[in-house]
């Protein structure tokens, strides 16, 4: 039984099948393609619908609730419909000493409440409050699609989101401009690489 | 002794150091020739005569955790990378492999030809998009030269590697969760015997090692055990990259030997303390390890010296804190991670996260009761070694610790009714809608907070 949110499929057909069968091929175990052909699944739909759930399953000899229970545990799969871009504000304490709290809930302010955990009314953007992102020099850190920024204000916090209203996506520390959501799943997926893929749009 | 020469970092000035050319025109690839003229035995005898310990936080032997590793079982031996990096105020991998991601690659080679691995795999952190991309980079040109591929450096020996992104969990980069995850399944730990070196991915014999850890290799073999063995302390050979964040005027990573001072550490290298404030408290190994104080500094930084101050080196990830933060507050935030993190296969770690997270909660905002900073140094000691793996130990951590060396600070917020600090929640949400929010909460009538500590004991 399925209950969350869905598309009508096939998702993965075609090019994206056989994407999938080169994925499996990876492992010794086809297993362990389940959480790479998830990502592929996000980065064909923007977010991983049931059908999704449902073709890994049927892909991988699985039970939808195998997946399902698999899928549930991770954070940076959606079952929900997501922004394109995924705006991560890091407030553990290393990030909160120097403003990383205080930038969370400018966010918060600029983007709604229901953007935590949801999306904007334009279906742009995702506000996640996020734990330590590895990069506690360059406190406090934000994130577009996992694309980080280094020691950010609150100017240029609102900066980033107006960016991507605008269609103009800033740059990012590292990495170049951040791909909207499908192309970062595309990478996580294993197939391309940040920056290159960067507004391919998956 | 000699002024220290940076080991690990040395490329790190060199933006084109990522690129193959540049590392092999920088001796790279060298430690893996010397290491495809031995056996590998040979190999595994050389890194456990170095000393090198784990950097992942353990400091377990890597050399004797090599030889754990069963050649006759009819099963392939795996090894698999731990590239999860997540542990707060660490971030020595990321740089790593940003910086110098063959030194990295070429360690994992030489680790896979020492237990006859024919499949490696890198458990990337799922956010690290950009890192991981530089990493795949590497890779592919290590295959592109033949250092990956049918003919290891010209060699008889064969190696894949793989890499395998992770999607947002803390709990993967515990070892046996890790290997779930890279299973296809839930992250969540496993009870052990069996070890991962006897049985790990796909049942089979499996190296788990840290990033850090492996970057080390390369230079063991290039320059020899002994050499190795000549930096550091005794007990905690060789160099180390200590990650130092908060309130320190230069944050960053610094390359030291094992056992350089904190002081040195954090008032010479990265700095001291910004804004000619005082140092409060600190933590020698990110939020895990217990914390210490200003009294501590002179703690030499290797796995045995912090051991007897009291705490843990873990991953030599030193978060910083002033006069000027509240050691309630930043317990209460850690406390919250572990809550979020926890990936609730044990009850202790579960419920002891979560209620330990709203306990600090009501002391910073203010409404706590006096016997309320007993009872949450009691929840946090109810987790203590009651789990599968160690995250519920470490939860513990920053509540002990700062209740033993600021119950003070604890005992003010009662006695105030606010945080002494002005933090006032700043940190458990904004200060007025966390009041709110504790306020209203049904379940924080003090009943319920009882009944649970009754469950856990």
């Amino acid at each position: 039984m399925t209950t969350g949110p869905d598309v009508a499929g096939p998702i993965l057909d075609g090019d994206a099948r056989e994407l999938a069968e080169t994925i499996v091929r990876r492992y010794p175990d086809g297993r362990s393609a389940l959480m790479p052909l998830l990502y592929l699944v996000q980065s064909r739909v923007g977010w991983v619908p049931q059908q999704g759930l449902r073709e890994v399953a049927e892909i991988l000899g699985l039970t939808t609730a195998e997946v399902e229970a698999v899928a549930s545990f991770y954070t940076m799969l959606k079952l929900r419909p997501c922004g394109r871009y995924v705006l991560s504000v890091c407030t553990n304490p290393s990030c909160s000493l120097l403003g990383g709290r205080r930038l969370f809930e400018r966010a918060r302010e600029v983007l709604g409440a229901s953007a935590e955990h949801g999306v904007t009314d334009d279906g742009l953007l995702t506000l996640e409050e996020e734990e330590c992102m590895a990069a506690c020099d360059k406190a406090p850190v934000a994130a577009l699609n996992y694309v980080y920024f280094d020691r950010v204000t609150e100017e240029g916090l609102e900066a980033m989101i107006d960016g991507v209203r605008r269609g103009e996506v800033p740059e990012a520390a590292r990495g170049g401009v951040p791909g909207d959501l499908r192309a970062v799943s595309r990478v996580l997926a294993g197939l391309g690489a940040q920056a290159e893929e960067a507004g391919a749009g998956g | 002794m000699a002024e220290f020469e940076p080991i690990l970092t040395a490329r790190w000035g060199d933006p084109e150091a990522p690129g193959i050319d540049r590392y092999l025109a920088t001796g790279g690839y060298q430690g893996l020739k010397r290491a495809l003229g031995m056996s590998p035995p040979d190999v595994i005898e050389e890194v456990k005569s170095s000393g090198l310990r784990g950097r992942g936080g353990a400091g377990f032997p890597t050399g004797l955790k090599w030889s754990f590793a069963p050649q006759d079982t009819g099963k392939p031996v795996y090894v698999v990378s731990n590239f999860d990096e997540s542990e707060p105020g660490t971030f020595s991998n990321r740089e790593l492999i940003e910086r110098d991601p063959h030194q990295f690659v070429e360690g994992l080679i030489i680790a896979s030809y020492a237990v006859r691995c024919r499949t490696a795999f890198v458990y990337c952190r799922g956010e690290f998009v950009w890192p991981a991309t530089v990493l795949a980079r590497a890779v592919a040109e290590a295959y592109e030269r033949g250092y990956l591929g049918p003919k290891v450096a010209g060699s008889d020996y064969a190696l894949d590697v793989v890499l395998h992104r992770g999607a947002g969990a803390y709990i993967c980069g515990e070892e046996t969760a890790l290997l779930e995850s890279l299973e296809g399944k839930r992250g969540q730990p496993r009870l052990r015997p069996p070890f991962p070196a006897v049985e790990g991915l796909y049942a089979s014999p499996t190296v788990i090692n840290n990033v850090e850890t492996l970057s080390n290799v390369p230079h063991i073999l290039a320059r020899g055990a002994e050499w190795y063995a000549s930096i550091g302390t005794e007990k905690s050979t060789g160099p180390a990259i200590y990650s130092i964040s908060g309130k320190v005027a230069r944050p960053g990573n610094y390359e030291a030997p094992m056992g350089t001072t904190a002081r040195e550490l954090i008032e010479g290298r990265a700095g001291g303390i910004a804004g000619g404030r005082r140092i409060k408290a600190w933590t020698p190994g990110g939020s895990s390890t217990p914390l210490l104080t200003a009294d501590h500094l002179d703690t030499p930084m290797d796995f045995d010296s912090v051991s007897a101050a009291g705490s843990l080196l873990g991953t030599k990830a030193m978060i910083v804190l002033d006069d000027t933060d509240c050691v309630v507050d930043t317990a209460r935030r850690f406390t919250g991670f572990y809550a979020h993190e926890s990936c609730g296969k044990c009850t202790n770690c579960r419920e002891g996260t979560w209620w330990a997270s709203r306990i600090l909660g009501r002391i910073e905002s203010g409404l706590g009761r006096p016997e309320d900073i007993d009872l949450v140094d009691q929840v946090a000691s109810n987790m203590l070694f009651r789990s599968f793996c160690a995250l519920a130990d470490g939860a513990a951590s920053p509540v002990n610790s700062s209740i033993k060396f600021f119950r003070d600070e604890y005992e003010e917020h009662v006695r105030l009714g606010r945080c002494p600090l002005g933090k006032g929640g700043v940190g458990a949400a904004p200060a007025s809608s966390a009041e709110a929010r504790v306020r209203k909460d049904p379940d924080d009538e003090p009943r319920a907070t009882v009944s649970v500590t009754e469950v856990l004991e």
